[in-house]
């Protein structure tokens, strides 16, 4: 049983960085975009991701429930260690969600818009930036339960480049996935152009940040490239992502909308797997080398039994109303609550 | 400010504000099915439009719920990291069901808000009772969990390590059904008090009186319902709680010698070093009965609990004090409105009636926020009753006063904006009321 849970666990991550990340990369873009587009943009992004919207953070939040009820100390290492980043986070999320609703339904459309769009799109950027961070942390082998000073305990294992660059890379990954996205929604030519030129941008940048994730875990002594490039299935993986990167590039003007999502949802699968194979059991990292898995972790017995069971029952409802949700709001023309 | 006070202020600030959108999250989906059901009957567009002024209401209020509510599933572990390494596992059950129960309503909630013209219109109507059925029972849920707070099961506690683990057992602990209960009736108290007393007032304020009136009533009445069972369900919780966290019910009460035929203390100004309750009205006999159903019964006070494990008796006494009396007042306010359905049909306009109903919006919301901080401080020194002391699960990282002044800054002003988009929503009524009706002729 603790497999199926870990799965969901996995699957609920990786859910929450392709949806969710679509969702953040959306907020990013505006930043990006000529304040005489932006009004366009937003109404795309509002009728592509508006109705799912609400269901894209429960993603969260079940990977959150998972950790506390199934591995309660690395929810609560993450927790102890990594405070500062997860509050910062947390206000990331609490600013853009809300923001995103504000706009849409208050009643007047007046100079509070400007409040809510700077808020939203200043959050896009900082929520990812820091789930992205606090990734990193917990991989780059800087969390010491034994330290005892503030610095040490408090701030350095999640201060440093390494969490830093794959921070970036996150919202980089964000962009690149909402820019894709948003390829197939546009149906005017001018914003189209305007959407895949941003989409090439953030394919670059994306590549960029990469390497710089790459470069910073050879200032900061993290294992990463050496390993990575040790074992098979990690450097097909990876080799296959780059493919269909260039693929992508490619067929983004003229390739059908379907296609294009499946390939930019593909790469971020493929590196997230790249990852989680070379470290898999481990979560956190820590400088003792006694590292936290998702073995040695878990609860046992009941427990875990209970929350697969949750989790199997659950999914049987969830899976079948969710893809009915996307289902019924493909193509739609008109956000009908809007002018409602 | 030390970091446990910090700690719990910031925890309880957390909780405090999202109930509010919590209840309404839970409860405004049956008043918006209902006013959409007598739509689908009765094709009187003034229902359509009531349904889709308060569903935008609802949006705003859901979504500072789900974010007030993702804030608390990190701020457990953020605040209280030693309790939940040890209650993760045990109590996580309501959590995770509650988690399915959660996705389901924001699904549902995709579908109705944004389902209009789509769907069949039963079928559209079904998903809005979709979403009022699921939040209620991720609300019950989520209070069982608090229950095994109170109430902790499904383990053996052996050398201060928590074995034998069965969540199951946990989720049915002893406080589960009468917190649950009362909790789900005080949602529907507080929600249907605070929507009508709204309603109320727009109708003295003489706009669209058919439509207001036409939401005051299906508020009102769910209201009603739920405030004149309120006291019955709030005295099996009582009476539980006299045998299993007598020290509660020994501060709720401020009774500090364990005595037969124990008083009734109501009001007064408790004096905790003296002991006694100064200035209070006392009616002889009837705390026994209420805790025991007997008017002689031995009811266990203070004194039987060493003073380092007496919870705050001022703060959970006039916080009690508050809830009944409030309690009782809209009770007072229901059976007002039933008679006037029953008898005075012309009370309704008369302003007295409506003022004191537009008088009345806040006071469910205050009695409930009462009500938890007698449960929730009444439980103190204990974060899990007798097993674990509040002092010992903080979290070890200094300066945690910060993390709360900005919580409450966020929160501020969160509370504010969502006031402000309110009070447009509602000015803006009469414009789109005029669009609506224009709109619903076309289809
Ligand atoms: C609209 C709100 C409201 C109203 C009018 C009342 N209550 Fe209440 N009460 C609550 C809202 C509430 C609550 C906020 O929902 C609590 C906190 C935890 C819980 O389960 O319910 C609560 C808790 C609570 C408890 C503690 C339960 C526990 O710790 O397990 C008792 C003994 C009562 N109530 C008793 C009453 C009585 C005798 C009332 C008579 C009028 C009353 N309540 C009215
Ligand atoms: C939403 C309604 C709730 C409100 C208004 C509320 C209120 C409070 C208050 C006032 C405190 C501070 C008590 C003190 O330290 O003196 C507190 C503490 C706490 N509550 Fe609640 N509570 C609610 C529901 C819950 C639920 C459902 C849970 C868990 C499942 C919970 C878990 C906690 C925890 C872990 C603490 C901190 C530890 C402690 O102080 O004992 N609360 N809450
Ligand atoms: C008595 C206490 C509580 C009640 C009755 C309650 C009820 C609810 C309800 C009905 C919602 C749906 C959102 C809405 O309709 O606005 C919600 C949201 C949420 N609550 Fe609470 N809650 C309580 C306490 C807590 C606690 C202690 C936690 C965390 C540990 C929590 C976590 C959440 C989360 C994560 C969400 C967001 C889910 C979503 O996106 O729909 N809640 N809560």
């Amino acid at each position: 049983m603790l497999y199926v849970v870990i799965i969901f666990l996995c699957l609920s991550l990786l859910m929450y960085v392709l949806l969710g990340g679509a969702d953040f990369g959306a907020g990013i873009l505006e930043i990006f975009t000529p304040a005489s587009m932006r009004e366009q943009l937003r109404d795309t992004t509002y009728k592509t991701i508006g109705p799912i919207w609400e269901a894209n953070h429960m993603w969260l939040i079940i990977a959150i429930v998972i950790l506390f009820v199934g591995f309660p100390p690395i929810y609560t290492t993450l927790s102890v260690h990594l405070h500062i980043p997860l509050a910062l986070m947390l206000i990331g999320i609490i600013g853009r969600g809300t923001a995103f609703v504000f706009r849409h339904y208050d009643a007047y459309q007046d100079d509070m818009q400007k409040v809510y769009n700077f808020i939203f799109t200043y959050s896009s950027f900082i929520t990812p930036f820091f789930l992205g961070l606090i990734f990193g942390a917990a991989i780059g082998g800087q969390i010491d339960p034994e330290a005892m000073g503030f610095y040490e305990a408090y701030i350095h294992p999640w201060f440093n480049l390494f969490s830093i660059s794959v921070g970036v890379f996150t919202v980089a990954i964000c962009g690149f996935l909402a820019s894709v996205f948003l390829v197939g929604e546009a149906k005017k030519p001018k914003v189209k152009s305007v959407i895949i030129g941003k989409a090439k941008l953030f394919i670059v940048f994306t590549v960029i940040a990469g390497g710089l994730v790459f470069a910073a875990s050879i200032i900061d002594e993290v294992p990463l490239v050496g390993l990575l490039l040790k074992e098979w299935i990690t450097i097909g993986t990876l080799v296959l992502a780059t493919i269909a990167v260039v693929v992508l590039w490619m067929k983004l003007k003229e390739g059908n909308k379907m296609m294009v999502r499946f390939l930019s949802g593909f790469v971020v699968t493929a590196i997230l797997l790249a990852f989680g194979y070379h470290y898999f059991p481990d979560i956190i990292i820590t400088k003792s080398g006694e590292n936290l898995s998702v073995f040695n972790s878990s609860a046992i017995g009941k427990p875990i039994d209970t929350l697969a069971w949750a989790l199997l029952v659950g999914s049987l409802f969830i899976l079948p109303s969710l893809g009915y949700l996307i289902y019924s709001f493909q193509g739609s023309k008109e956000p009908n609550q809007a002018n409602g | 400010m030390d970091d446990l006070f910090a700690a719990r202020s910031q925890m309880a600030l957390s909780l405090g504000f999202h109930i509010i959108f919590a209840c309404i999250g839970m409860v405004m989906p049956f008043f918006m099915a209902t006013s959409h059901y007598k739509y689908l009957k009765t094709n009187n567009p003034l229902y359509m439009d009531l349904t889709k002024a308060w569903s935008k209401g609802v949006a705003i209020f859901f979504v500072t719920g789900a974010v007030s509510g993702t804030m608390l599933s990190f701020e457990l572990g953020l605040l209280w990291p030693e309790f939940m390494l040890h209650a993760g596992p045990i109590f996580g059950m309501p959590f995770s069901l509650e988690g399915t129960a959660f996705f389901i309503e924001a699904i549902f909630l995709g579908f109705f808000l944004y389902g209009w013209g789509k769907f069949k219109p039963w079928f559209h109507w079904f998903t809005g009772v979709v979403v009022g059925i699921s939040g209620l029972a991720s609300g019950i849920l989520v209070v069982a969990a608090n229950g095994w707070m109170n109430s902790p099961s499904g383990f053996d506690f052996v050398d201060g390590k928590f074995l034998n683990i069965d969540p199951v057992a946990a989720l049915f602990n002893d406080a589960w059904f009468t917190q649950a209960l009362h909790m789900s009736l005080a949602a529907f108290t507080a929600t249907g008090f605070a929507v009508a007393g709204i309603h109320a007032y727009m109708i003295l304020k003489g706009k669209n009186r058919e439509f207001h009136r036409k939401a005051f009533t299906i508020a009102i009445v769910f209201g009603a319902i739920a405030a004149l069972l309120q006291p019955i369900s709030g005295d099996i919780s009582a009476k539980d709680i006299a045998v299993r966290q007598p020290a509660k019910l020994a501060a709720m009460e401020a009774h500090f010698e364990t005595s037969k035929s124990a008083p009734l203390i109501i009001g007064g100004i408790p004096d905790v070093e003296a002991k006694e309750v100064n200035y209070a009205i006392k009616i002889p006999g009837a705390l026994s009965f209420l805790a025991h159903g007997d008017f002689e019964a031995e009811v266990i006070g203070l004194d039987q609990f060493p003073e380092e494990y007496h919870p705050p008796v001022a703060v959970v006494h006039y916080a009690f004090q508050i809830m009944v009396g409030l309690g009782m007042v809209l009770v007072g306010l229901s059976l007002l409105y039933f008679l006037s359905l029953w008898k005075k049909k012309d009370w309704q306009l008369k302003p007295w009636f409506l003022w004191l109903f537009a008088l009345a919006t806040p006071l469910g919301f205050i009695a409930l926020e009462a009500g938890w901080t007698v449960t929730e401080v009444g439980r103190q020194p204990w974060i899990i009753y007798e097993i674990m002391l509040t002092k010992d699960a903080v979290t070890p990282i200094p300066g945690i006063k910060y993390s709360f002044f900005i919580f409450t800054a966020i929160y501020v002003s969160l509370a504010g904006i969502v006031s402000f988009l309110l009070y447009r929503q509602i000015k803006a009524v009469p414009d789109s009321l005029k669009k609506n009706s224009q709109a619903s002729s076309n289809t």
